[in-house]
């Protein structure tokens, strides 16, 4: 092949590389598709943290910076216990979820028992269900145990905290349950024989070996469960009492009536939390 | 102390639903001894050491610990350790860690596990690579932890379950060589799987051959190799030349065979065997020898043609056809340094062999 000599204009580069096959119409087509998908993705969440800091107050318009949305947020009592509910919640329904989801993940992986698979198929069905449906059924619920509690000991009870909790925990477990048993499924049994062949009891072998090794998968599954319960909406709408909402029930409530640079401030708080989250996983997931 | 026994298999079976992966076998291991467990893969070593170990339970039969019956001990109680084939070594943990596990459990003071893992990992040569994880070291590094993490607890036995099997072959001798030397060293009886042949040979004090769940044969290297009790024993070890007959009568301490076409060959039988009986005749091809026709037949000598010969430097390796359906492996030793063509035999040569009935076998089964 005899070269040529190099090309110095731009056009003639650009012409050399559609040449040598380095640039096609495929590749350009699909390199400005991308960019057009990204921008569908993520155009929304940047205009929403950008007009937090408007001066304007209906948040439309770019009218100069200020932190004031952020300073009313936090001075505005219903939004802040919203928030603190919201994290109560999140905090109490991740470790029971946990837990419950580790235990649940550890029987069906290990032990085979008569409905197994049965057992195996029911778990996932809170993932798929949709989630209106699981509300409608939570609430049912939780008015016939009202009652039956009434009936028994002549106390009525009403929607709390302490139900959303528990309707967050109900639709967390299978979650957990999934990713703890994708880590025990890559977790080499062998170990445990070693452990034991070295002398540790079934207490020292799940502390010293199978605990630490499937912990970020345990930390995967907490995470979330985490981020599921603090932007749960349904659930929560249905199932929390009277001044007891949670965030998002409290923001919808509040968009109701109008869309101000406040609700983007809280907005783009829940955004921070949620991607330190992420982060914060992702950092555990590479130290193994 | 040497003759006591370390471990004892009483008629042991274990069966996985319709497999019998270890069939009514009776062991006994000495104190001290290197042993090896041969066999080909699916032979049921792996489920003997799991037994030993107690990751399995016997179906039926039993196992002594140092006249100790195991029953169901569960593994931490035994005074065993094992070395894994895959090495199972805790990736969460520096090799330190590792070897200091098996003391901790055992509650050992914190000093003395300092003082212990700095000795074991003296001993396998892995000093300054204490606070390495497992990923960070080679394989044979592995190995090395695996072994270091057994022998710190002083076991009265080490399962070892192939663990020379991942290393590449030059590593492989090396080990071999120095486990040996280890073990002589530590004095710790050793049970040790492996389907290779030579490894067993090379490291062996005793050689349990095993197949299809049965034990074959238990013996020293000398004598699982010179005198097998059996076709699959003396096929499974090393090379050899198989020719099927019957016994026709016998011959002062020799037995005499007759193939089908008329062939008689002489050898040792390892029990009395009465005329008519089928049996296979053996002979190692180094033990065959290969003569210049001189006009007469030799005592045990049968006349043949070379087919091929193939010089592979130590040896050369000849094979001589003796009639339209036979051929006979000959390994002859090139003792003397020559470039002369006439010294080596050639393809097509008339040749006679000799087979001395003193280095053949008649094998029943
Ligand atoms: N847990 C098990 N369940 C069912 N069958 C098993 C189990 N473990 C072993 N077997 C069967 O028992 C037989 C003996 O297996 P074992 O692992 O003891 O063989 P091995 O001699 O160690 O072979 P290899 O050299 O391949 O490791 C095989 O047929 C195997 O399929
Ligand atoms: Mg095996």
């Amino acid at each position: 092949m005899i070269k040529t000599a190099p090309a110095t204009t731009a056009s003639a580069r650009i012409r050399g590389a559609f040449s040598e096959g380095r640039l096609t119409w495929s590749g350009l087509a699909l390199t400005g598709f991308s960019i057009l998908v990204y921008i569908f993705l993520y155009a929304p969440i940047i205009i929403l943290v950008l007009f937090s800091f408007t001066r304007d107050e209906f948040g439309v318009r770019w009218t100069g910076f200020t932190l004031d949305w952020y300073i009313r947020l936090f001075n505005n009592p219903r939004m802040m216990g919203a928030a603190w509910n919201t994290l109560v919640v999140a905090t109490v329904s991740t470790i029971v979820s946990t837990i419950i989801g580790t235990l649940l993940a550890m029987a069906m992986e290990r032990y085979r028992f008569r409905g197994r698979n049965a057992m195996e198929g029911l778990i996932y069905l809170p993932i798929v269900v949709p989630e209106i449906v699981m509300a409608v059924a939570l609430l049912a619920f939780s008015a016939i145990v009202f009652d039956v509690i009434k009936m028994v000991t002549g106390e009525t009870l009403r929607r709390n905290l302490a139900t959303v909790t528990i309707g967050h925990i109900a639709f967390s477990i299978s979650f957990v349950v999934v990713v703890v048993r994708t880590s025990l499924k890559n977790f080499d049994r062998r170990l445990e024989e070693a452990a034991a062949d070295l002398g540790a009891d079934n207490w020292n072998i799940f502390w010293r070996i199978t605990f630490p090794l499937i912990l970020p998968g345990i930390i995967g599954g907490a995470l979330l469960a985490f981020t599921l319960s603090l932007d749960d909406f349904i659930i929560s709408l249905f199932l929390s009492g009277p001044g007891t909402s949670l965030l998002p029930v409290e923001v919808y409530n509040r968009v109701r009536r109008a869309v101000t640079p406040e609700i983007n401030a809280i907005s783009t708080l829940m955004l921070i939390l949620s991607m330190a989250l992420v982060a914060l996983s992702q950092l555990l997931q590479r130290r193994r | 102390m040497s003759d006591s026994i370390a471990i004892e298999l009483r008629d042991v079976v274990k069966r996985f639903g319709d497999v019998i992966a270890v069939d009514h076998v009776n062991l006994q291991i000495r104190d001290g001894e290197f042993f090896s467990l041969l066999g080909p893969s699916g032979c049921g070593k792996t489920s003997t050491l799991r037994m030993i170990a107690g990751f399995e339970l016997p179906t039926a039969g039993s196992i002594l610990i140092h006249g100790r019956e195991m029953g169901i001990t569960p593994p931490h109680l035994r005074p065993v350790n094992t070395v894994f084939q895959s090495y199972a070594l805790f990736p969460h943990m520096t090799v330190a860690q590792n070897v200091a596990f098996g003391l901790e459990m055992r509650k050992k003071p914190k000093d003395e596990i300092a003082r212990q893992v700095k000795e074991a990992l003296e001993l396998v040569r892995l000093s300054g690579l204490e606070e390495r994880r497992p990923r960070q070291l080679s394989g044979g590094q592995q190995q090395r932890v695996a072994l270091a993490r057994a022998l710190v607890n002083h076991p009265e036995v080490l399962l070892l379950d192939e663990p020379l099997g991942a290393l590449d072959q030059k590593l492989r001798k090396e080990m071999q060589l120095e486990l040996k030397s280890l073990q002589a060293r530590v004095g710790i009886t050793f049970v040790f799987v492996t389907h290779d042949q030579e490894e067993a040979l090379t490291m062996s004090d005793r050689i349990a051959v095993m197949n299809k769940g049965k034990l074959l044969q238990v013996g020293t290297p000398t004598e699982i190799y010179e005198r097998p009790n059996c076709r699959f024993v003396a096929d499974f070890i090393g090379e050899t030349n198989f020719i099927d007959g019957v016994v026709i009568g016998r011959d002062g301490n020799y037995t005499v065979l007759e193939t089908p076409e008329g062939l008689r060959f002489r050898g040792l039988a390892t029990r009395p065997l009465s005329d008519g009986t089928a049996v296979t005749y053996s002979i190692r091809p180094e033990k065959v020898r290969l003569l210049a026709p001189n006009g007469e037949l030799p005592p045990n000598g049968l006349a043949g043609t070379v087919m091929t010969v193939n010089y592979i430097g130590s040896d050369t390796r000849i094979t001589v056809r003796i009639n339209d359906r036979r051929t006979i492996d000959i390994w002859e030793q090139n003792t003397r340094s020559t470039l002369d063509r006439d010294e080596y035999w050639q393809p097509g040569e008339a040749a006679v062999i000799v087979c001395p009935p003193d280095n053949a076998l008649v094998l029943s089964e």
